[in-house]
């Protein structure tokens, strides 16, 4: 197999460029975003979480009641969580793999920080306030749809701007997937916001579509943001971060294009899936199912094309815990995308449609997969961003790994049984071929599995809090003096000389 | 491979174009045949423009995000049919700026819960859930009784949403403020509404006639959801997409 053209040593600082060219104030403000965000993000989730466990928590306010904590939990987690990170991570791995310093200077990158910032909180307070579109993962209104179409847009010129400056002679791969990601957001967001205000003064607006076809254009829309924000983008992210972590090329050049190409061509289609037996007609919706089933093989290259990129180097799992955040997300990620084109079947999404069987397959690519891979990036990045020899502790890292498994595991358990015990109950007949179950004896049968599903969701916030003290702690530059794995003691291991 | 993909990977603009191109096909092959193939909306007969406080109702629903918890889609499957009604169709949801299909049912769907329960028990059980259906988790909404409905711009919401496409006429519109107030006005002449809107539910929606509360308005809608169409007029060749 061959290792990619742009090989891996155009990211060293060390070219035309020294490293304080680089614009790496801006990236550590996002690392700094990134965390922030997702611990507000987990919060929310646990949170909510609980209010469906015990309604009593919605306080009988109207801020604080389920229906507008729910999009502030998954914009909190997926725009302001995600998106800081994969803003953050594309400029520095744009400007490393390109060796060049970003397009325009720091401004415009201090603009679209601030500028994505301003967004996170427009679209917060407006949720908060009861304003929305209730599209969902599109829910804040037209005024700040325009902010960020604004942010975004000299997002883009900055990064393709950098490319076009590079100095590295082909655009790494991890640049595709980000490319991919910033072009194809820009276009499903402009077309799926589409709204006439009521007034230039008012914060409502109406949908220029209406009925099945505003439903498949948001679901076009919503989809998408799982293959364009949550895949495409943090494949970028992999496609970095794992080898520069294993000290690997990339696996295989050539499963990169095929997958690359057939990724993004795929994923487009599979939207119509999340509308079986719906007023959408049957020719799209099994459309989207067919594209959906296809949209495994290409998910599952990206899969073989991160792990693979271990070979030889698989101890590194044992001694460097902040790699297996990063390879477990990789292992999360072809979990989650096999379990997909299988809700995406006509039949099964029968049963699964409208319960928390959804949740659960959205938390393991959320949880496992994105969460991860940023997870496994901070504990590289931070280092690297703060000039620290190592992290602070490597053990705390393998404590939060361990708790923040367990909570996604109990999560996706609880959800499984409780999404499909919630379709079989609702389609059980009695002998005398009633319905047997009210709907609301399905809610009560549900309360177990919300506790559980609960714990997973605290596990998992009090693993991210260890990470945040530890990363804390490493960029003060403090070191914990504690026994290290295996045998990588090597010459960034703290000195002990007064033991 | 069949093409020198290296050409594509020195040139950021050429991959940029065909990234744009790739990604646009599917989305152009899927969602322009709906506008165009005239079978996707059914014809049926019923199906009109929401009255404004019914529209008022449905802004709050959005507001609240009932969506998140609630579809209103019923599925052709044997147990929703019987648990619902009648499946949805395409022509129910064709005056929907957005759609309110949703994707969760953690509360039951919503689709034809018009005219299922009274008044008083929507009103109890928006006000305290718990109080009508004890193993219920929705959230209270108390507050909405209390709120006196706000939509004095009411008539720009009618011309909104006929710049994209809802048939509101100039009456329609002269008249969104006080058919507003008339709906939930026991003693209003409601003539020109019902002529305006067939089969809105007019009177008090929230036990308190003096006033015109966010309850009413949200209560009205829930009421009119899935009554507009005349099932008994529908050929079940006209259904088909």
């Amino acid at each position: 197999m061959s290792s990619t053209t742009a090989s891996l040593t155009g990211a060293s600082p060390i070219g035309a460029n020294p490293a304080d060219a680089y614009h790496e104030d801006v990236v550590r403000a996002f690392v700094i975003a990134t965390i922030f965000w997702g611990v507000a993000a987990f919060a929310a989730g646990v949170y909510i979480a609980l209010q469906l466990a015990f309604p009593a928590l919605n306080l009988g306010l109207e801020w604080t009641s389920f229906g507008r904590l729910r999009p502030l939990h998954t914009s909190a987690a997926i725009f302001a969580f995600g998106g800081n990170a994969l803003l953050g991570s594309s400029f520095y791995v744009v400007q490393r793999t390109c060796r060049a310093s970003l397009f325009g200077g720091a401004a415009p990158a201090w603009f679209v920080f601030f500028g994505y910032q301003f967004f996170i909180v427009l679209a917060a307070l407006g949720y908060m306030l009861g304003i929305t579109q209730s599209k969902e993962y599109a829910e804040p209104e037209w005024y700040v749809d325009l902010w960020l179409t604004l942010v975004w847009v000299v997002y883009l010129v900055i990064f393709v701007g950098t490319l076009i400056k590079r100095e590295e002679p082909h655009i790494y791969v991890a640049n595709w997937f980000y490319l991919a990601f910033i072009i194809t957001v820009a276009m499903l967001h402009i077309v799926n916001n589409l709204a006439i205000p009521v007034s230039p003064f008012s914060t409502k607006s109406y949908s220029l579509f209406s009925g099945v076809q505003d439903a498949l254009t948001q679901w076009w829309y919503g989809h998408n943001a799982v293959g364009f924000f949550l895949t495409a983008g943090f494949l970028g992210m992999m496609y970095y971060f794992i080898p520069k972590q294993a000290k690997r090329p990339v696996y295989s050049y050539r499963l990169s294009i095929v997958h690359f190409w057939s990724l993004i061509f795929l994923y487009i289609w599979a939207g119509p899936h999340h509308l079986h037996y719906t007023s959408l007609p049957d020719w799209a919706s099994t459309l989207g199912m067919v594209f959906s089933v296809m949209l495994w093989m290409p998910s599952w290259g990206g899969m073989i094309n991160g792990l693979m990129t271990l070979s030889g180097a698989w101890d590194k799992l044992r001694t460097d815990p902040g790699l297996r955040f990063s390879v477990t997300a990789v292992a999360f990620y072809g979990m989650a995308t096999f379990e997909g084109p299988v809700m995406s079947i006509r039949q099964v999404n029968a049963l699964s449609h409208y319960t928390d069987w959804t949740i659960g397959h959205v938390h393991s690519g959320a949880l496992g997969w994105n969460a991860f891979i940023t997870f496994g990036m901070l504990y590289y990045l931070v280092p690297a961003l703060w000039k620290r020899e190592r992290l602070y502790s490597i053990r705390l890292v393998s404590w939060h790994f361990w708790t923040a498994t367990i909570g996604i595991l109990l999560y996706i358990t609880s959800m499984w049984v409780s999404g499909i015990m919630q379709g079989l109950m609702w389609r059980a007949y009695d002998q005398l071929g009633f319905l047997q179950y009210s709907f609301v004896e399905t809610v009560q049968a549900m309360h177990p599995f919300y506790i559980i599903r609960a714990l997973g969701g605290l596990c998992f916030l009090t693993g991210a809090l260890i990470m945040v003290y530890n990363l804390w702690r490493t960029a003060r530059g403090d070191v914990r003096d504690e026994a290290p794995y295996g045998g990588t003691r090597g010459a960034s291991a703290p000195s002990t000389a007064a033991a | 491979m069949f093409i020198k993909h290296s050409i594509i990977e020195r040139n950021a603009i050429l991959m940029g174009v065909l990234t744009l191109i790739t990604v646009a096909i599917g989305g152009l092959v899927e969602i322009v045949p709906l506008f165009t193939i005239e079978t996707t909306i059914e014809k049926v007969q019923g199906m009109r423009p929401y009255s404004p406080l019914e529209l008022a109702g449905r802004n709050i629903y959005i507001r609240e995000g009932c969506y998140v918890c609630h579809s209103q889609q019923i599925r052709p499957l044997r147990d929703e049919v019987e648990r619902y009604g009648h499946y949805s169709l395409a022509a129910e949801s064709m005056y929907d700026h957005p759609f309110q299909w949703g994707s969760k049912r953690t509360g039951p769907d919503l689709a034809r819960v018009g005219g299922k329960y009274s008044n008083e028990w929507h009103a109890a059980h928006l006000i305290d859930p718990r109080s009508v259906v004890p193993e219920s988790i929705m959230p209270g909404y108390a507050f909405m009784a209390e709120r006196p409905l706000q939509m004095a711009d009411v008539a720009d919401h009618l011309k909104a949403l006929r710049v994209v496409g809802v048939p509101y006429s100039d009456e329609m519109v002269a008249q969104a403020k006080a058919d507003l107030a008339a709906q939930a006005d026991p003693d209003a002449d409601t003539d020109g509404l019902l002529k305006r809107y067939p089969k809105a539910k007019t009177g008090d929606f929230d036990g308190n006639p003096a006033r015109l509360t966010e309850l009413d308005a949200l209560i009205a809608y829930l009421q009119m959801l899935g009554t507009l169409v005349e099932f008994d007029k529908v050929q079940p060749g006209s259904l088909r997409q």
